[in-house]
């Protein structure tokens, strides 16, 4: 693990935030510290399993594979396939990440990777599903309809405008 | 939510008896990308907890329950942008704020901007995008909200 001093620095200073909080009984600390330990147990619900599959993805998927359906030649089939797997996505955007960086080291477009990021804020399926239920079948239609076009659209031009010598780091992550 | 464990247990399986060497690899795989990345989602969970103190569900419910107009539209795309929640809290609360009477455009705004445009994921993000793109991506996926909370004003009759 990559710790720099910045890092630990501000790791250290949080934590020293919440004990003393703790410690004197600060409210506002508290609280913060209750919304920590909330998201993080929510994200160590999900993050391992999501890397766990990912790692597999990685040793048993062929990059020719991924080329096939994510890749340059893959047509208007590319963004299906990418807003199917999107809608399968669990947890946050904060999981798509990794996925969408993965298939970009195995050779899938920019252009895809941007589609699965955006579809994945929006068309995940038990949120759909939730939102559905609360605000109702109209709105819930309006808003794919309205939002998935333009998520291809612009994935399609944010790949024109970075340009083909454009990099993701590839410091492993 | 449980359906994760069982496709990743069922994978890891499968995965084992196909080839437990390769396995072996993705596992290790997985623990240093996990590894690697954790500091940024460390930091990301900083920053969420620090915001949803500042900007509380009870606060989002106030200013958007007063304010159906331009204002309230306003707040609703910078209340989505700065704070990060589940969907099971998030459309309950937006199920709150319809019963309250808040237009949809408004809960478009909020829900939209909550879903697609991440201020708070930003150090992730950073990570495996680099900043340019990042940046890029937040600002279209930010313009594509307001397109969005529009087309449902329209839809809803709240627009004209």
């Amino acid at each position: 693990m990559k710790f720099k001093i910045q890092n630990i620095l501000i790791f250290s200073l949080f934590t020293s935030f919440l004990l003393i909080s703790t410690f004197i009984g600060y409210n506002p600390g508290l609280a913060i510290r209750d919304n920590f330990i909330q998201f993080a147990v929510s994200m160590v619900k999900i993050l391992p399993a999501a890397f766990i599959l990912i790692g597999l993805f990685e040793v048993w998927i062929k990059r020719e594979t991924v080329e096939k359906h994510f890749g340059e030649d893959s047509g208007i089939k590319g963004f299906i396939w990418a807003m199917i797997l999107a809608s399968t996505t669990v947890g946050g955007t904060y999981v798509a990440f990794p996925i969408a960086y993965s298939l970009y080291h195995k050779g899938a477009r920019y252009s895809i990777i941007f589609t699965y990021i955006g579809a994945a804020a929006l068309v995940r399926i038990p949120m759909t599903l939730f939102e559905v239920s609360f605000l109702g079948i109209k709105f819930t239609l309006i808003r794919l309809f309205t939002s998935l076009p333009l998520i291809i659209i612009s994935s399609i031009w944010l790949d024109k405008l970075i340009g083909s010598d454009y990099e993701l780091n590839s410091d492993d992550f | 939510m449980y359906l994760i464990y069982i496709i990743t247990a069922l994978s890891l399986l499968i995965s084992i008896i196909f080839d437990f060497n390769k396995t072996k690899q993705a596992i290790q795989i997985a623990f240093k990308k996990l590894l690697n990345i954790l500091p940024a989602f460390l930091k990301m969970l900083i920053l969420v907890s620090f915001i949803l103190y500042l900007v509380p569900d009870q606060m989002v419910v106030k200013y958007l329950g007063q304010n159906s107009d331009l204002y309230g539209l306003f707040a609703s795309l910078s209340f989505g942008s700065i704070t990060m929640m589940p969907g099971f809290i998030a459309f309950p609360l937006a199920g709150i704020l319809v019963d309250k009477g808040v237009s949809y455009m408004n809960i478009a705004g909020f829900s939209t901007t909550l879903m697609m445009v991440g201020i708070l994921t930003y150090p992730v993000e950073k990570k495996y995008l680099g900043r340019r793109l990042t940046i890029l991506r937040n600002l279209i996926s930010l313009a594509i909200a307001i397109i969005v909370t529009f087309v449902i004003g329209l839809s809803f009759g709240e627009v004209f």
